[in-house]
């Protein structure tokens, strides 16, 4: 019984990780209709500078806002000068050039900061909260991952559903010509959804890197895991986002728990194709059908 | 000075000429009717104005002021708005959403949502549901609100009355010449159903593949019986 407790509570902190990046890959496939898979290597690249600037500023907190606001610039770059070119073309160019990027990105960072894997410090401490006699799979530096999460949603409910902004950002989503002609500058809002997007993700770069650490393909399997995720949540909706990392994050888990850790990848993936073959409009998708 | 002048507009879709030299005008507080055939080029007319196509030559000019070349938004923001045809409404969005995004750029200026509620009063008791969920007669009546809520000084409307039941499409027009003359507003109206059109218009102009083949008081062309069985198919 502590056993699954553990697993649990294991499920929801990495489940809360899932969930931010199905956020990120949901906010640009909403935005502009592109499953941003460079999403990866751009969460690497902003947690790569937050490690430099913890390691040369000696402050975790400098750090972490650093690679927020790295993200949000990066996330409106690569949407401005990159994405904008292949928005609304066939969607295999998207994903070409999405994957040429992080391809790039990688090469990059390995030029930069090398290709061995550094340590990662985590925000709180990651020692298991003490129950009785025992120390539970959940600390405080769980807790807060939990609580970003938290924030971050109800941060985007509200953004989109309580402000002008956000309905100006979903008219441009859902009706980009529409809302051209109602006076919406849809290319700003197109390039805000990309940084919001990859705000999001470099929050769950920071948060991931003490356990995966940093390298330049350190992040690859929390990309796979986020997709499935968003997936699994209906790429449309960031409730369904949430939804799904907290599922998956549970679900692998208690294979990596039960079954045993080598296993976690490939249940991911089954998961996946489970998903598409079984719902492919996901748990929580407004949308009729999609083409991906 | 009318508010919108269109001269000499010619557009092109590669070797086909959609829209070949025509020149229009439409006065603040008056509908001209835009009749014709299908492809005929009156949605291409349309969409080059408020700047969704490009147009191969000729001038537009809004106020004065020429249009042609100026972003779609910027266009929206200089007083134009433009009903699509098959309505426009952002199905994924509810009605007070699609609304409200009318008349956002207009800030503290926009219109009263309740004054589009009082003007289309079943879009009130809808104003929670998606416009998904709304009939085909409360989507028109949606999209001419929504383009309302910017105060617009010109209205381009592109077959409103397009699959609706002829009380709701005769509804409509009685509402789109009460509004021109009641909010000053210069509409531009594209119509398949010429005689519901010129019954409210007060202009109408015949397109015939692209070129100009009448312009004329909407009474005289009604009237004018060889036109009618020519061109406008009552």
């Amino acid at each position: 019984m502590t056993r699954f407790i553990d697993l649990t509570l294991n499920g929801i902190s990495t489940g809360a990780i899932y969930a931010l990046v199905a956020l990120a890959l949901v906010l640009t496939w909403r935005a502009t209709r592109i499953v941003n898979f460079a999403q990866g290597g751009m969460l690497m690249i902003t947690t790569f500078i937050a490690s430099s600037t913890i390691a040369s500023s000696g402050s975790y907190w400098l750090g972490f806002a650093v690679a927020l606001v790295c993200g949000l610039a990066l996330g409106a770059l690569v949407e401005r000068g990159l994405m904008r070119r292949v928005e609304g073309g066939p969607a295999l160019n998207a994903v070409i050039v999405a994957l040429g990027l992080l391809i790039l990105l990688q090469a990059l960072a390995g030029m930069i900061w090398g290709n061995t894997p550094r340590s990662f410090p985590p925000a709180f401490s990651i020692r298991g909260y003490e129950v009785g006699a025992t120390h539970v799979l959940f600390a405080p530096n769980d807790t807060f991952t939990v609580l970003v999460v938290v924030a971050v949603a109800a941060g985007l409910a509200a953004l989109f559903r309580g402000t002008a902004l956000g309905l100006k950002m979903r008219a441009a989503a859902f009706g980009p010509e529409v809302a051209r002609m109602l006076g919406v500058r849809v290319g700003r809002m197109f390039t805000l959804g990309w940084a919001l997007a990859a705000l999001v993700g470099s929050l769950a770069g920071v948060l991931v890197a003490p356990e995966v650490f940093v390298g330049p393909n350190q992040f690859d399997p929390i990309l796979i895991f986020g997709f499935t995720a968003a997936v699994l949540g209906g790429l449309d909706s960031p409730v369904g986002a949430v939804v799904g990392g907290v599922v998956l994050g549970l679900a692998l888990s208690y294979v990596s728990g039960y079954e045993g850790p080598s296993l976690v990848t490939l249940a991911a993936l089954a998961i996946l194709i489970a998903v598409l073959m079984i719902r492919p409009r996901g748990l929580f998708s407004s949308a009729q059908e999609r083409r991906v | 000075m009318a508010l919108l002048e269109i001269e000499q507009l010619t557009i092109d879709y590669g070797p086909v000429r959609a829209v070949d030299g025509v020149t229009l005008a439409v006065e603040e507080g008056s509908v001209t009717a835009v009749l014709g055939a299908n492809g005929a080029g009156k949605t291409s007319l349309l969409r080059t104005i408020s700047g969704l196509e490009r147009a191969s030559g000729g001038r537009v000019r809004l106020d004065g002021e020429d249009i042609l070349g100026v972003a779609v938004e910027d266009i929206a923001r200089r007083g134009l708005a433009h009903v699509p045809e098959g309505r426009g409404v952002i199905a994924e969005l509810s009605t007070e959403e699609n609304l409200r995004l009318g008349g956002l750029w207009r800030g503290a200026q926009a219109a009263p949502l309740g004054d589009m509620y009082e003007l289309f009063p079943p879009l009130r008791e809808r104003r929670t549901q998606l416009a998904a969920s709304l009939s085909g007669g409360e989507r028109q009546m949606l999209s001419i609100g929504r383009a309302l809520m910017a105060r617009p000084r010109v209205l381009l409307l592109d077959e409103p009355s397009l699959g609706l039941a002829p009380l709701v499409s005769a509804q409509i027009m009685r509402l789109i010449s009460s509004l021109a003359v009641a909010r000053k507003l210069a509409v531009l109206l594209v119509e398949q159903n010429a005689r519901s059109a010129l019954s409210i218009a007060d202009r109408g102009v015949v397109l015939n593949l692209g070129r100009v083949v009448a312009d004329d008081a909407a009474r005289a062309l009604a009237d004018d019986e060889g036109l009618r069985r020519a061109y406008l198919g009552f």
